[in-house]
């Protein structure tokens, strides 16, 4: 569904009349008993979903989104219950009704599409069977007939020889497959109502486009009503006719789709509006020194790309306060690498490549059936970039594309098979002992998971002290001088630091893993999907610190990354990698705006949400993967007051 | 979205499992056993031989014995060459069926064979007492964690754990042999299945705490997957939710764990067998060690050492059937 | 498809329902909370630990049972290897309270002493075990490849070996067997599920990211594996040490019960519980009371170790 399914979906005064909602929530609280006592997880909800029509409930993480949907069909937890208010479902209370009834309801009248493909199929069965079990419980067919309908069914959700297919197991299918079995099962026996609880985020972007796109396609034509549980709001906005926005578990606005993108009315949702990076379409600036820049909280919701200066302290570069370097405008993306590296707008800086990256190839051997027949497999093949000085480059593909494992290989945790890794000139392919952890101080990673990447045995202060104390830096009391000083960096209270992992959000401890990171003071830092785990928010939030820092301290970074949306807010010169080899790489501006690659378009055009027109913001308009590509309408000047618009640097537009 | 962490082996798409696979993997495990059974076996014979006093000591009783037949006896026993030597003859011979003669004069396979059945049936009814009991046990506490039901069922398998197997068999030949008379006090030659029900449940009892406890958790745990959810949304009722898909997925670690168990329980049957007097394997171990006899010490625990090898290969087989995620190429 | 006609309806009034503010306040993004106070995972797994009553009547048991083994002759004046011959098969009372044995000794002693001998056999076979089993395991785990798989074999030839099995044909072995004998040799065929499953928890961990960026900090091997794997593998091998201990009692009492364990001289409640066999029917209490004391203190080890995996249990554990 695009912009014009959304505007058929405005109020029609005429029709609606004698409508009756197909589900109406009314007060909805819901609360949770834990060790810790009772939680209330959602505190007076209402909506209501019409016949046919998909409304997206977007939230964070703990906004509540997911358990007031699976309320509907009492599938909450245990130890969650709903403790007032009502649920309304074809016009008849639901909400106290014995179990017996909302078994008749459940699969028949009210469908699901689980969050993640992976553990909602069980491994043991057949997926066929799966769905075959799906219509037998509701009564829809059985036996031979109910496996007939079961292929079919798999067939009608995309997936390709359904017939063989249906007789494996889960482990045989990839994700996307799964998925569409998961929304076969979902429909198996035509609902009325079908929860969506993030669909698709598990994804890769371009199968989440294509299975969002079967699946409104398929409840259309069903005239099945669809409530889409998603973390992002552009997907929303392009899916749904009506948004609700959860917030702690409050529903904080609501309404039509458009409407509420283009005019949001309360802070929250103007705050998460700002920060949505799918909407977003400008490389970030650092602001010191730019007056305008200031944001209060959604007051200035409008001007994008926004910039809140933290609480930064420590000396300033003054060349380097605005180092938003761009590159030359080549003509052909594959002489690339050959080229001497992007040239600078700011003479301070110096043009010379800090890394250089040249032939990388890496080979796993794949084990076959017996083990003296291995296959190589190149997941890495030929990759061949630089890293300006004080400039960010991304790496961008889908899973399996090689991209991590590049990284790794710059971090020299893994051995490329051929190829060069070049520091400063010098090779570092070879380096062992002590050159390597000499060179270790000066290339330094941030890694995806938040969760994983601090020891949770380890103070933070241990763990911002500890690469101090492996290379044998300062005494104790410098040492714990350096800790105060990387915390305050990265905008944390000093008293953080005799607190452990645990204690911490995603978002903060990503932010201690920075502070250990910068540490040793490196010249490059890798950063392998390091904002990928995070919500909007907190994403946006530690792109904007990245981006100060870099601008700081004249870092380099490298910047690992499936989502399109990120490389446009924080990458100077970007790299397309598809099964382990780049298929494009120039400045972000020339693969955003010309993209010479159908991969590359195809991913452009996944970016949920990047065709929607908001105020203050510019749309990307890659339709099709083989369409021409239209030129990006940039919209006027609201933006540009008194930020430093790269782009217009690169004198591209 | 690329999630895995490090390190990053990027996998092409499963191949389907085809025969060679499964031949490979079978001929695999098998490769797996063999040093597991050499050294096995090897440390076992050090044990039994080093550091032992004089068999030949052993075999003479307390009657004098003079030097050329105790050479003569020597060179029988190979004790005459080195250890290492001596297990590899030992471990021909027994692959030829020849387990050598024990100190009574009778052949040791023919006292084995003798004996063994005896306590294949004990081990028989142990393992069916323990999955029986233990599941069902084990399925109720894990569907009602939390309960009374639950708490009890845990204590009780907390108890049996803690009180040793004699304890329990004494326990049990005194109550319902000596005073309800309700089983046989003493077992004797040639059991029949009926005779063996009390010692096996004596033998099978600890193994049941522990599979209880294994059910519990693995239920408890597969209650709250996700793909119970999606299967209770699809409209399935609890019944069917916990029979099609909380029950199978959540049996296959206990499967795997009695099956082993099998293994596990010959080797324990020595107590029980003690207990109640009846000649299995077990008892003649321990009269092996009672009179220092280490051909048959050797034997037995080889034998035992093989049955528990194979019944863990068999396991690892059961384990591929049961979960087709098990890449038989792995 | 379905035949039916596709009921479609629009919503009537396009209400843009905005919440008041004061209902919801915003807070910062990502605020930090300063109100709790530092907790390390062991300290906030101790907590857990004191709020679990399974965990306060293990360990008041365990306290208990450590000042028994410590102090036996506090709890009696009766010394438990005098046996007096005259005073044999004596009901309880005030000079001997459990009464005496067939032998004439006292029974209350000579279970208060045979704590001493369970307590020492099991604590010290456990430590034993658990450093073969742990280093062995540890090692397996990090440094894969070849070295596992030799490490996994031998593992796996010490796991054929049933504990009581093969400490049955060592204990025969040796002239003249005593309680350090009995943990060396239980030790030595008890190590196993340690080793199996440290080598498990240190895989798990090894590949997490802060060990890797340890590495790329700058970190060699062994500091990774000292500072950072083993600190995070340790806890399931701690729960797996703890019941361990009280298997190995068992496995102990098995042994004297067997008459190779622990000679007649000392005091053990499984020869105690062997020796009371032939009375069971006249004298059941003399077969109670040591196998009573033997299923308590097994009893509250394995509870104690239920209580620390809960206490541990990452599921339950903030994140």
């Amino acid at each position: 569904m695009t912009t014009s399914t959304n505007t058929a979906a405005a109020p029609d005064a005429g029709s609606a009349a004698g409508n009756d909602p197909l589900l109406e929530i009314s007060d909805l609280e819901i609360t949770f008993g834990t060790t810790n006592g009772e939680v209330r997880a959602v505190r007076g909800a209402s909506l209501s979903v019409y016949p046919g029509e998909t409304v997206a409930i977007v939230g964070e993480s703990g906004s509540g989104k997911s358990t007031t949907a699976m309320s509907i069909a009492r599938l909450l937890p245990k130890n969650g219950s709903i403790t007032g208010g009502s649920i309304r479902f074809g016009g008849r209370d639901i909400t106290a009704v014995p179990t017996r009834e909302i078994l008749a309801l459940r699969g028949s009248e009210i469908g699901l599409v689980p969050q993640d493909p992976m553990s909602n199929l069980n491994p043991m069965w057949k997926v066929g069977a799966q769905i075959t079990e799906a219509l037998a419980a509701n009564g829809v067919a059985r036996g031979a007939k109910a496996r007939a309908r079961s292929v079919e069914l798999l067939e009608e959700a995309g997936l390709p020889d359904a017939a063989r297919r249906a007789n494996q197991y889960p482990h045989e299918f990839s994700g996307g497959m799964k998925q569409r079995a998961l929304i076969a099962m979902g429909l198996a026996a035509r609902p009325k109502l079908l929860i969506a609880d993030e669909p698709t985020s598990a994804l890769d972007v371009t199968v989440q486009q294509q299975i969002l796109d079967h699946l409104d396609t398929l409840t259309e034509e069903l005239g099945v009503a669809v409530l889409l549980i998603t973390h992002d709001l552009g997907l929303a906005a392009e899916r749904a006719q009506h948004l609700v926005v959860m917030y702690k578990g409050q529903i904080v606005e609501s309404g039509p789709a458009i409407e509420l993108l283009q005019n949001p009315q309360h802070p929250y949702t103007k705050r998460l509006i700002a920060a949505a990076p799918s909407l977003a379409s400008r490389r970030l600036v650092s602001g010191s020194g730019t007056p305008a820049a200031e944001e209060t909280d959604g007051a200035s919701a409008v001007q994008r790309p926004t910039y809140s200066a933290p609480k930064l302290s420590g000396p300033k570069v003054p060349s380097l306060t605005v180092s938003t370097p761009t590159g030359p405008t080549p003509t052909d993306p594959s002489t690339q690498a050959e080229h001497a590296g992007p040239q600078f707008g700011y003479g301070e800086v110096s043009s010379d490549a800090v890394i250089q990256v040249q032939d990388l190839t890496k080979e796993f051997p794949i084990r076959g059936n017996v083990p003296w027949r291995t296959t190589p497999f190149t997941a890495v093949d030929k990759v061949s970039f630089e890293i300006a000085r004080g400039t960010t480059t991304a790496i961008v593909g889908e899973s399996g594309s090689g991209k991590s494992t590049v990284a790794q290989m710059v971090l020299k945790l893994l051995e490329p098979t051929s190829g060069r890794v070049l520091f400063e000139g010098k090779d570092v392919t070879t380096y062992k002992g002590k050159e390597l952890k000499s060179l270790r101080r000066r290339v330094q990673p941030i890694f995806q998971n938040p969760y994983g990447t601090l020891d949770p045995m380890y103070s933070i202060y241990n763990t911002i002290e500890e690469p101090l104390r492996l290379h044998g830096i300062g005494d104790a009391k410098s040492r714990e001088a350096k800790v105060r000083d990387l915390l305050d960096k990265v905008a944390l209270p000093a008293e953080m630091m005799r607190r452990y992992p645990n204690e911490l959000s995603g978002g903060q401890r990503q932010r201690i893993a920075i502070a250990r990171a910068l540490a040793l003071d490196p010249e490059v830092v890798i950063c392998d999907e390091a904002v990928s785990a995070l919500d909007v928010l907190v994403q946006s939030q530690v792109l904007e610190l990245l981006n100060d820092l870099q601008s700081e301290l004249g870092l380099s970074y490298l910047f690992i990354t499936h989502d399109l949306a990120v490389v446009r807010q924080i990458a100077d010169r970007t790299l397309v990698m598809e099964k382990g080899k780049v298929v494009e790489q120039g400045t972000t501006d020339e693969v955003f705006h010309a993209p010479q690659q159908d991969y590359t378009k195809r991913l452009l055009a996944a970016i949920p949400g990047g065709s929607i027109p908001l105020a203050g913001s510019e749309t990307i308009d890659v339709d099709a993967p083989d369409a021409a590509v239209e030129d990006e309408q940039v919209d006027g000047s609201p933006q540009d007051d008194g930020v430093i618009d790269p782009f217009s640097e690169a004198g591209h537009v | 979205m690329d999630g895995r962490l490090f390190p990053f082996f990027p996998r092409p798409a499963l191949p389907q499992p085809k025969v060679t696979d499964v031949i490979w993997y079978i001929g695999r495990r098998l490769l797996q056993m063999i040093p597991v059974f050499l050294g096995a076996t090897l440390i076992v014979y050090l044990m039994a031989f080093v550091s032992s006093g004089d068999p030949i000591a052993a075999i003479a009783g307390d009657k004098p014995i003079s030097p050329a037949v105790a050479d003569k006896l020597r060179a029988q026993y190979n004790l005459d060459k080195p250890v290492l030597i001596q297990w590899l003859i030992y471990l021909g011979n027994l692959f030829q069926g020849d387990f050598g003669i024990g100190f009574n004069g009778r052949p040791i396979i023919d006292q084995i064979k003798a004996a063994f059945p005896v306590t294949f049936r004990l081990a028989i009814i142990a393992v069916v007492i323990e999955s029986v009991f233990g599941v069902v046990a084990g399925v109720i506490s894990g569907l009602k964690k939390g309960t009374l039901i639950d708490t009890t069922l845990l204590m009780v398998s907390l108890l049996v754990i803690a009180v040793p197997t004699f304890v329990i068999g004494f326990i049990a030949q005194f109550v319902l042999g000596v005073q309800l008379g309700v089983a046989p006090v003493n077992v004797g030659r040639d059991p029949s299945w009926q005779n063996l029900l009390v010692p096996g449940a004596v033998l099978g009892a600890v193994s049941f705490a522990y599979v209880l406890r294994l059910t519990r958790t693995s239920i408890a745990e597969v209650a709250t997957a996700d793909h119970v959810r999606t299967a209770t949304a699809k409209g399935l009722s609890r019944g069917g939710v916990v029979s099609k898909h909380i029950l199978r997925n959540s049996l296959i670690p206990v499967v795997t764990f009695i099956g082993a168990d099998l293994g596990a329980l010959m080797g324990g049957a020595i107590v029980t067998e003690g207990i109640f007097n009846i000649s299995g394997i077990g008892s003649l171990l321990f009269r092996a060690i009672i009179d220092g006899e280490s051909p048959m010490i050797v034997s037995v625990v080889t034998l035992l050492v093989i049955i528990f090898l194979v019944a863990n290969l068999i396991v690892d087989l059961l384990y591929a059937v049961l979960d087709p995620r098990i890449r038989y190429a792995k | 498809m379905r035949s039916e006609p596709v009921t479609r309806s629009v919503r009537p009034a396009a209400t843009h329902f905005v919440a008041p503010l004061d209902e919801t306040p915003l807070q910062a993004v990502d605020a930090v909370d300063t109100t709790s106070a530092p907790r390390s995972m062991w300290a906030e797994a101790g907590r857990n630990l004191v709020r679990n009553p399974v965990f306060l009547i293990s360990a008041a048991l365990i306290v208990v049972i450590l000042f028994v083994a410590a102090f036996p002759g506090l709890l009696t004046g009766q010394d438990p290897n005098y046996g007096d011959i005259s005073k044999a098969n004596q009901p309880p009372s005030s000079e001997h309270p459990f009464g005496t044995t067939r032998q004439g000794y006292d029974v209350l002693a000579r279970v208060l002493y045979g704590t001493r001998t369970s307590v020492m056999v099991g604590f010290f076979t456990m430590i034993l075990a658990t450093l073969i089993g742990g280093v062995l395991g540890a090692l397996a785990g990090y440094v894969g490849g070849v070295f596992d798989a030799i490490l996994s074999r031998v593992t796996d030839i010490f796991f054929a070996i049933p504990l009581i099995l093969g400490a049955i044909v060592i204990a025969n072995r040796v002239e003249s067997m005593n309680v350090p004998m009995v943990i060396l040799v239980l030790g030595v065929f008890g190590w196993t599920n340690v080793a199996r499953i440290m080598r498990g928890s240190v895989i798990s961990v090894k590949n997490q990211d802060f060990v890797t960026a340890s590495t790329a900090l700058g970190a060699n091997s062994v500091t990774n594996l000292v500072k950072h794997v083993v600190p995070n593998a340790i806890a399931p091998v701690i729960v797996t040490a703890t019941v361990n201990l009280g298997v190995y009692i068992v496995a102990e009492a098995t042994l004297s019960f067997l008459g190779v364990g622990l000679p007649a001289s000392s005091v053990s409640w499984g020869g105690d519980i062997s020796d009371a066999r032939p009375a069971l029917r006249t004298q059941p209490m003399m077969l109670f009371y040591p196998s009573m004391a033997l299923a308590i203190t097994v009893l509250s080890f394995i509870m104690l170790g239920d209580a620390v995996r809960d206490a541990l249990d990452p599921k339950a554990r903030k994140r």
